[in-house]
């Protein structure tokens, strides 16, 4: 009898796979990889992949890594959507050079694959690339930050709560976009710590979580006591070292905190006055113009254009900020709470 | 006996002068060093202890007065807290031979459980408490009952546990964090243990570092005064002979992945305590830094051996020596790099405590 249910669950089941295999021929199948579930950016970003693909008539797969870095599960990712027979794909790497050889394998199969967020190394890998300019998104919270504190922007105190050690794309491009911003010489403008600036107080990792946030900003306080400028990879990182101002008696606005990335608890922040300013950026955007591209692809055979003059596709970035400063363009955080996501 | 003595005398009338010193200095050596290791398996903790002296006046010397402050040896406790809080969870499973990769996914589950139902579904924060500590409780049964009744090994089951508590904890937060102000308007509770008593000389002690020596205290307790210890130590030594002995091993088992359970679940009221919010970001390595605390601290991987002091001196030394690096302006790669070595250094003195008793 166990037997005879077996068999009976195995042809139901086949039936069923039969009809959804014969539904999907209706539909072109696309696929979003992106590095985890847990940011909320990427949520957001499959959550704007999923409309805009059911607005388009596109059977969209999704897929994400175990953990940032995680390049295995990537590569199984586009092996399925390969053999799926997919038109075309968009990609977050998570490790921007390991992955090039099986971008190469799917664009050779005919696939359109298009990189979201994180560029891949080299640049030209991928058909084309829609993220936000993290070095602009950088050097606007720099500008601002020096222009919020004027004359005292030349004896500054900076602690740089970044990423992590092994300096990934977008942290030493934010790190750095912040310096330029800030009228730092960054020396070599790919890569932090080579810096000899007195102004900056030191560099600590947080893995852009509030626990390594917290622990991070608490030494550099001990290193440099009279910090006055927070800078934080993200948010959550900002959430974090706010805390530890907050334990040191520091939560006064006597410390500028400036972030990027533009979530809604971040934004929050900045309209509870935690954080004075952040760049907004926009994954919903960017995953849309990615379903965009590949169903115009599908249907015209037409690759998507880089912006004028940039390498990539720019989705844009916006200061968030209720404390505007002349000469650097901002919206108000009522405003970035219309745009914000997670 | 006297002619023997006569013949001794007479055949080393030859060696006067000779050799005799280095061979006296090779046995009293060797008994020495019998003797540190009879030293070092009587009391385990030892070693840490030396380690953890040596690192405070290590960085005292080459930061200063910066490093070795009342206030930045108290921040050093803080910020192991969490970690230490886990090692004492993960020291109670290494002691029965086992391990659990899944204390860090348990912590931060029952922190996004906690925030969730007191600010997102509005429930009295003390039920939501509770409802955390729950969580834990029952992912720490299901560790055990796999365990200890289905028999699987205790990585299997910890590596899988590790990755359905992980998946749960993306979904039941919706990877969104529940901030620090919205917690603290709705919730104080939750962050109770953030609360700070500032001592003489600058030093300050979180309720969650206290909250932590309680723990410790309570464990220790079980551990070294109670039967239920003893069986902990015993099954993890050799749990047939524990069973032959008349322990129901599999009941001590599943009893200690609980407990490791809601230790990781107090661990997460430590963790929102800290650093304010509720986020389902971060901790991603706190299983390996937990197991890092305990190993650093002399228990042995193989069960059976080792204590409770030793983890949260464990704990303590990867603290220092992070904060010190830091300090010494020491680029973060190398404070990953001196923990490594510190881990090697670590098991290589247990293997060869080992040896020797063997």
């Amino acid at each position: 009898m166990g037997k005879l249910k077996f068999v009976k669950a195995m042809a139901v089941g086949l039936a069923v796979w039969g009809m959804s295999a014969g539904a999907s021929h209706a539909a072109d199948i696309v696929g979003l990889i992106t590095k985890t579930e847990g940011n909320p950016f990427f949520v957001k970003m499959r959550e704007g992949a999923q409309a805009k693909a059911k607005e388009l008539g596109l059977e969209l797969r999704t897929f994400a890594g175990k953990f940032d870095g995680d390049n295995d599960s990537q590569v199984a990712a586009i092996e399925n959507l390969i053999s799926a027979g997919a038109k075309g794909f968009a990609i977050v790497p998570s490790d921007s050079a390991a992955i090039v050889p099986t971008i190469k394998k799917a664009r050779d199969a005919g696939l359109l694959v298009i990189d979201l967020d994180t560029p891949t190394e080299p640049m030209d890998a991928v058909d084309v690339t829609f993220a936000t300019d993290n070095r602009k998104a950088g050097m606007l919270i720099g500008e601002w930050a020096k222009g919020t504190l004027g004359d005292k922007a030349k004896d500054a105190k900076i602690a740089f709560l970044d990423l992590a050690t092994n300096q990934p794309t977008v942290d030493y491009l934010r790190d750095q976009g912040f310096m330029q911003g800030f009228g730092i010489d960054v020396k070599d403008p790919n890569r932090y710590g080579d810096e000899d600036d007195p102004r900056i107080c030191g560099h600590e990792m947080t893995g852009g979580a509030e626990d390594g946030g917290r622990t991070a900003m608490e030494t550099l306080l001990q290193k440099c006591p009279d910090v006055n400028v927070m800078y934080t990879i993200n948010e959550p990182a900002a959430a974090g070292g706010y805390q530890a101002l907050k334990a040191a008696g520091k939560d006064d606005g006597s410390v500028l905190i400036v972030s990027i990335d533009g979530g809604c608890p971040g934004v929050k922040n900045v309209q509870a006055g935690i954080i004075g300013a952040t760049s907004q950026q926009y994954p919903l955007k960017m995953a849309a113009m990615a379903m965009e591209a590949i169903e115009k692809y599908v249907k015209t055979g037409e690759k998507p254009k880089p912006t004028e003059g940039q390498e990539f596709t720019d989705t844009g970035a916006t200061l968030v900020t209720d404390k505007p400063v002349e000469g650097v363009p901002s919206i108000t955080s009522e405003e970035g709470l219309k745009l914000c996501w997670g | 006996m006297s002619d023997d003595a006569t013949g001794s005398a007479t055949a080393e009338r030859g060696l006067a002068g000779h050799e005799q010193a280095v061979a006296s200095f090779e046995e009293d050596r060797r008994s020495r060093l019998r003797q540190v290791q009879h030293f070092l398996h009587e009391y385990p903790t030892a070693i840490p202890f030396i380690v953890l002296i040596v690192g405070v006046a290590i960085f005292s010397v080459i930061v200063g007065g910066r490093f070795f402050a009342l206030f930045n040896l108290s921040l050093v406790l803080q910020q192991v807290t969490i970690i230490a809080v886990l090692g004492i969870a993960q020291t109670l499973v290494i002691l029965t031979a086992g391990i659990d990769l899944s204390v860090g996914a348990i912590m931060v589950l029952s922190s996004i459980v906690m925030g969730r139902l007191a600010v997102v579904w509005g429930w009295p924060p003390e039920i939501a408490f509770v409802a955390g500590l729950a969580t834990g409780l029952l992912c720490g049964l299901i560790n055990g009952v796999l365990v200890a009744l289905i028999k699987l090994p205790p990585f299997i089951v910890t590596l899988g546990t590790w990755s359905v508590y992980g998946s749960m904890v993306i979904y039941v937060s919706h990877s969104e964090t529940i901030r620090a102000q919205d917690i603290e308007a709705t919730a104080p509770l939750l962050q109770w243990l953030g609360h700070t008593i500032r001592l003489g000389g600058g030093a300050v002690l979180t309720y969650g570092a206290i909250a932590m020596i309680l723990i410790a205290v309570v464990v220790w307790y079980v551990l070294n005064r109670t039967a239920f210890g003893r069986h902990v130590y015993a099954t993890g030594d050799d749990p047939e002979a524990a069973r032959l002995a008349g322990i129901n091993t599999a009941r001590t088992l599943i009893a200690v992945y609980t407990l490791a359970g809601l230790i990781c679940a107090v661990a997460s009221w430590v963790l929102i305590g800290r650093i304010g919010a509720a986020s389902p970001l971060g901790n991603q390595t706190a299983n390996l830094d937990a197991i890092t605390a305990v190993v650093i601290g002399g228990t042995s991987l193989f069960g059976g051996r080792g204590s409770l002091l030793g983890t949260l001196f464990g704990a303590l030394i990867v603290g220092v020596f992070r904060n010190g690096l830091a300090l010494a302006g020491f680029e973060s790669l190398w404070q990953e790099f001196t923990v490594g070595i510190l881990i090697i250094l670590a098991v290589t003195i247990d293997q060869w405590i080992r040896k020797i008793s063997a």
